[in-house]
């Protein structure tokens, strides 16, 4: 929990530590660097590096004549292809992800709000009764979503019986995605939302109703700025991997109309030649991604955290 | 915010219900997402005990055998002790070296200090897919130049990357909450810098990197996205049910599943209890 409520703070700004000791207590010297060198190196063999080479190979030119085989080469041409073929697949993740995080958020909210003031010696155990359905392998609940969703199974009946379902079918939809992006991503939403609440002085909301403001306001003026560093941190950890994700779409979704990482996945698995114009979606996926996170975090970060 | 301080006069039965559901609000819906939460769950436990033929997706009656014998499906149990062993070994490794990152952020200021921070930030905030398709090129077009091929060795490699800014950031958060001043106690008894790391730092940062080491595990047990790209024709549990999924999970990966969250449902019951009774027993 503490390290996604530390994510927030990282994410503010990577060089501030609100909590750090104050300087004179930190030490100076090559020991710092010997502390750091074999998880840096870890990092630069193991991410930096491979992410170097994932550019090198994006930005390869075809041989003309030989379908499949591409050399070495500085070309942007698998970014064109990248951005034009595939640009619905990138909007229907970024639509898809955005949902399931507002939603997560939604659903979020109300869950950590009762854990940080209401729930008392029941704390410990909503705790864990938010983490604990995530030691149930993801693919497994994954699945057994597709079998709560099913044709057959009560949802869609339910819902069948009432008139209530204009296409019929709820798995092998959108809707069916988002609802497994929304699902398997919650917990990420809120843990740190209620990091962020179990901080604040409960009587700093009562305040609010003493001055006569009615429960929405006390909430929309007091309790939400108050939780904003937690919802931030939770819709940069649920959006983040929501985006990126295929397995959702592969095992709740229809066969048509797939994900940018449904792309990336068969491009790199299953397509024999596919590597340069999958690097690319990936970079385009990761610098989109990147790109946002900074905007969302100027824009509520600065105004609104601090 | 509460009703009771304003209600001289007895309200009538609807709008006592309306103030008792606007003050239970937070608690009735914490307790349906709860359920919500656990649905999924209950349905890998149900259908766990499912006579089912070629798909385990529609109920067809009650049967012990999958309980009885969960590793009669091929490459079921290999692959959970795969997983076991990777998630050992990747825990091991990004516990300690994230442990001393830790230790370096909080407890030195030195040149690089902020690109040490964007290179522990970037990796939690790319998708997985991208590292694994990172991996992947670098794994193929690299390392199997020097004979490394894909295996067990590249799923342990990165899911130590992964797991190690997770580390970094909750032993970070530990570390930061102690009070200084109790280290510099123990100095001021002539204790050694070394004796002091041992003696006092560490047994106090302990329960963080504890948590770490268990957030790492978690993280590498249940990884699929990345480990399908790296792993070559290895298989780890998640990546077995995946592949399985294509023709029906078999209920032996229910069994399996619903077994490890209830073992580690009772690990997380159990620390937590241990850590009460600790805290109960220094306060008398």
């Amino acid at each position: 929990m503490s390290s996604l409520a530390q994510v927030s703070q990282v994410a503010g700004d990577p060089a501030v530590h609100p909590t750090a000791p104050a300087p004179e207590t930190q030490k100076r010297g090559w020991t710092a660097y010997l502390l750091l060198l074999p998880g840096a190196l870890w990092l630069g063999v193991f991410f930096v590096l491979p992410l170097v080479q994932l550019a090198t190979v994006s930005l390869q030119s075809r041989y003309p004549g030989f379908p499949g085989y591409y050399y070495r080469d500085v070309n942007l041409d698998n970014y064109v292809s990248a951005l034009t073929d595939y640009a619905p697949h990138f909007a229907r993740s970024f639509l898809y992800a955005g949902l399931a995080t507002f939603l997560a958020f939604v659903v979020a909210y109300p869950l950590a709000y009762a854990m940080a003031f209401k729930a008392g010696r029941w704390r410990n155990l909503m705790m864990i009764c938010v983490i604990a359905p995530f030691f149930t392998s993801f693919i497994l609940r994954t699945f057994a979503w597709s079998q709560i969703l099913a044709d057959e199974g009560w949802v869609a009946g339910t819902l069948n019986f009432l008139h209530l379902l204009p296409g019929g079918h709820i798995i092998n939809t959108p809707v069916a995605v988002i609802a497994g992006l929304t699902y398997n991503f919650l917990p990420f939403m809120v843990l740190p939302i209620y990091a962020s609440l179990e901080r604040a002085d409960p009587r700093v909301i009562e305040a609010g109703g003493d001055l006569y403001a009615n429960g929405f306001t006390t909430f929309r003026t007091v309790t939400l700025p108050m939780s904003m560093p937690g919802v931030l941190a939770g819709t940069l950890l649920t959006f983040i991997p929501a985006a990126g994700d295929f397995v959702n779409m592969e095992l709740l979704g229809p066969q048509r109309g797939k994900m940018v990482g449904n792309v990336i996945n068969d491009q790199f698995l299953a397509i024999p030649g596919g590597y340069p114009v999958a690097s690319a979606l990936s970079f385009t996926l990761m610098a989109a991604i990147l790109v946002m996170v900074f905007l969302y975090v100027r824009r509520f970060g600065t105004e609104e955290l601090v | 915010m509460s009703a009771t301080t304003t209600t001289p006069y007895r309200p009538s039965g609807a709008k006592r219900a309306q103030l008792w559901l606007a003050n239970h609000f937070a608690i009735l819906s914490a307790i349906l997402v709860l359920l919500y939460l656990f649905l999924p769950v209950a349905y890998t436990f149900a259908f766990s005990f499912n006579d089912h033929g070629k798909t385990n997706i529609v109920w067809q009656g009650f049967t012990w055998k999958h309980w009885q014998d969960p590793c009669r499906v091929g490459g079921a149990c290999e692959s959970l002790v795969t997983s076991l062993q990777v998630g050992a070994i990747s825990t091991v490794v990004a516990t300690v070296l994230g442990t001393l990152m830790a230790l370096a952020m909080v407890r030195y200021r030195f040149r690089g200090k902020a690109a040490s921070n964007v290179l522990i930030f970037v990796p939690m905030a790319t998708p997985e897919i991208v590292m694994g398709a990172a991996l992947l090129t670098i794994f193929v077009q690299g390392f199997a130049n020097i004979g490394i091929d894909l295996g067990f060795g590249t799923i342990v490699f990165a899911h130590i990357m992964f797991c190690l800014s997770f580390v970094v950031v909750t032993v970070k958060a530990r570390i930061q909450s102690l009070d200084p001043r109790i280290e510099e106690a123990a100095q001021d008894l002539y204790a050694s810098p070394v004796q002091t790391f041992w003696k006092v730092t560490f047994p106090l940062i302990l329960p963080g990197i504890l948590g770490a080491a268990m957030l790492a595990f978690s993280l590498s047990f249940d990884d699929f996205i990345i480990t399908n790209f790296v792993s070559g024709n290895e298989s780890t549990f998640p990546k077995f049910v995946y592949v399985a999924s294509r023709r029906g999970i078999p209920a032996e990966a229910n069994v399996i599943g619903f077994s490890m969250f209830v073992l580690a449902v009772l690990l997380v019951v159990g620390a937590q209890a241990v850590g009460s009774l600790r805290a109960s027993r220094t306060k008398e």
